[in-house]
């Protein structure tokens, strides 16, 4: 089997989080009644000139600085024109030759376990533009319907360098600028509503050949299909070279039914554009005092957090990554070390990436709607911290928790009675009862059989209801064998 | 730099723009005249001047985010062609 490296860029047009549209005063609210939040400026009637929205160009300062890249100074709208009726200008306002953020990057963390690993991934560009209308093609006796309520909602194309080579790439990219764009505050990140959609250029070589001829993959609106999409578009395209078939450029369209790519159409009849600056709006100037508002208004960004967690909490870079892939994570990591204490973010950072989430994910629960709290999470901790739980009762206790039988962890470990025996008087009476009673194991471990001991120590605990300090246990069963 | 006819009709079609042979050939010697004088402005020697992307040298005024249309839907359709369920119906367009 020959080797083929996969080659993949996004585009991504993420919907800015303002309450009206980019050049109109129109809502831009999800789900209101067809055309009821559509005026003159969206319906293209004769005379409206667009105006444009500080907020959006907020959005993209703030998106600009949190990937490191330059905001432009001064940045061009540029008409880019065709037909359709959901685009009632006969062209969409757009930015071309001067976008409003150049370059920047993403590091993403691919994969998991063992097998993680980093990647930065480049951005190419950032810019604004107005999103189009809806057509609907049901049954209208035989007409589309038109319902121009987005038509221009305010949108940023975040565009990459086709720096990925697999698909788990593309959705480790997906996923990090997905939680960015929240993280910032600049976009709802709602796919289903169309709040955050993916296209994906996707080509296939020889590895340390030219690039192959690319086909782009449009309006990808969740992680699976962009995987899935990919996955079968390169298989598609590697069948097609290996059979001695051309690629042909084309955009095509994925089938989530079928798992299919299907051609929507081909370079031949691709749109010729002609972009050229839009006289209707003078070039947008971004101060050196407006960039550095914005900048003092960005919160802490992943990248600055995952650093902090390592070098002051003293996680592995791993952990730091996956407890700042999304805000939501890294607070409730946060609240729970407030809680827990700094010297205990380890066992912190192991209770909400392995127990709280395996929990969640068994009841298909959100982080937001997790029954334990991060402060009764951080309570539970301080508890195995200070040796009133050992590990195995502390998952009884967060199970109680979980299920609402106490409002704390101290509660629940009051309340049912499961305080950990640390009391060595007590610990020493279980284990002399215990090798009283079991001569045939203590002369086995004495006859040098290690396992006799395992079977003491379980005998100690069982004793002791799960509540013995297994460390204490340990410790005297030795003692009093070696004695 | 000048047009072929093809071109004319091409940009023709872009702009969606029905034209008939005669009227084509017309619009050809109309828009070279036009790349005729874009080539005596290009004649201008203009090295070390920055483009401007508008014929006024200002910047964009800026608007708050906040909505300030109310829904005039029944005014917009009433001069429609066609509407239905709210919708402004256009002959069938599916790509």
């Amino acid at each position: 089997m020959s080797q083929w490296e996969v080659v993949i860029g996004i585009e991504t047009h993420a919907q800015l989080a303002t309450v009206s549209k980019i050049f109109s005063g129109a809502s831009t609210a999800f789900g209101a009644e067809p055309n009821t939040q559509a005026c003159a400026v969206d319906l293209a009637l004769p005379g409206v000139l667009p105006v444009l929205n500080r907020k959006a160009v907020d959005c993209a300062i703030r998106f600009g600085l949190a990937i490191g890249a330059e905001v432009a100074a001064k940045s061009v709208f540029a008409r880019k024109n065709y037909f359709y009726p959901d685009l009632p200008k006969g062209y969409q306002i757009s930015q071309f030759e001067l976008p409003v953020v150049v370059g920047g990057a993403i590091t993403v963390q691919v994969g998991s376990g063992d097998k993680a690993y980093e990647k930065t991934i480049n951005l190419t560009r950032a810019h604004l533009e107005e999103d189009a209308g809806k057509s609907l093609h049901e049954d209208f006796h035989g007409k589309s319907g038109i319902d121009l309520n987005r038509a221009g909602t305010p949108l940023l194309e975040i565009v990459t360098e086709p720096d990925m080579r697999s698909s788990d790439e593309a959705v480790a990219y997906a996923r990090a600028l997905h939680a960015l764009v929240r993280w910032i505050g600049i976009c709802d990140g709602n796919m289903q509503e169309g709040s955050f959609r993916c296209d994906a250029n996707v080509s296939v070589r020889r590895p340390g050949q030219p690039f192959g001829t690319r086909r782009e993959i449009k309006n990808l609106n969740s992680f699976r299909f962009l995987k899935e999409a990919i996955d079968f578009e390169v298989q598609w395209q590697i069948n097609e070279i290996e059979e001695g078939r051309k690629i042909q450029q084309a955009t095509v369209l994925f089938d989530p039914d079928s798992g299919e790519t299907r051609t929507m159409r081909t370079k031949e009849d691709a749109h010729d554009y002609r972009y050229f600056p839009d006289p209707d709006l003078l070039p947008l100037v971004i101060s050196r005092d407006w960039m550095a508002r914005v900048r003092s208004e960005l919160p802490e960004l992943p990248g600055q957090m995952r650093q902090r967690f390592v070098e002051q909490l003293g996680l592995s870079a791993y952990d730091a990554t996956t407890l700042t892939a999304s805000q939501e994570i890294a607070e409730f990591f946060e609240s729970t070390v407030k809680i827990a204490g700094a010297a205990n973010a380890k066992p912190c950072a192991n209770w909400v990436m392995v127990d709280l989430a395996a929990r969640l994910n068994k009841e298909g629960k959100e982080l937001a709607e997790s029954p334990v709290s991060a402060a009764q999470l951080g309570g539970l901790i301080l508890r195995i911290a200070d040796n009133t739980l050992s590990n195995n009762i502390a998952k009884k206790v967060f199970e109680a928790l979980w299920n609402g039988e106490g409002a704390s962890a101290d509660e629940v470990i009051e309340k049912q009675g499961l305080k950990q025996i640390t009391d060595s008087g007590a610990i020493e009476k279980l284990v002399d009862e215990v090798l009283a009673a079991n001569p045939g194991n203590v002369a086995e471990y004495k006859a040098g059989k290690e396992k006799a001991f395992n079977a003491l120590v379980g005998q100690v605990m069982k004793a002791a209801k799960g509540k013995a300090n297994p460390q204490q246990v340990n410790d005297l069963l030795k003692a009093k064998l070696a004695g | 730099m000048s047009l072929t006819l093809d071109q004319v009709k091409r940009i023709a079609h872009l702009a969606r723009i029905e034209i008939g042979d005669e009227e084509a050939l017309a619009t050809q010697g109309q828009l070279n005249g036009i790349f005729q004088l874009i080539e005596q402005m290009q004649a201008v020697d203009t090295a070390g001047i920055e483009p401007m992307a508008h014929a006024q040298d200002l910047a964009q005024r800026l608007r708050a985010d906040a909505v300030s249309e109310e829904n005039r839907r029944a005014a917009f359709q009433a001069v429609a062609p066609e509407t239905e369920a709210g919708l402004y119906l256009v002959p069938k367009v599916i790509e």
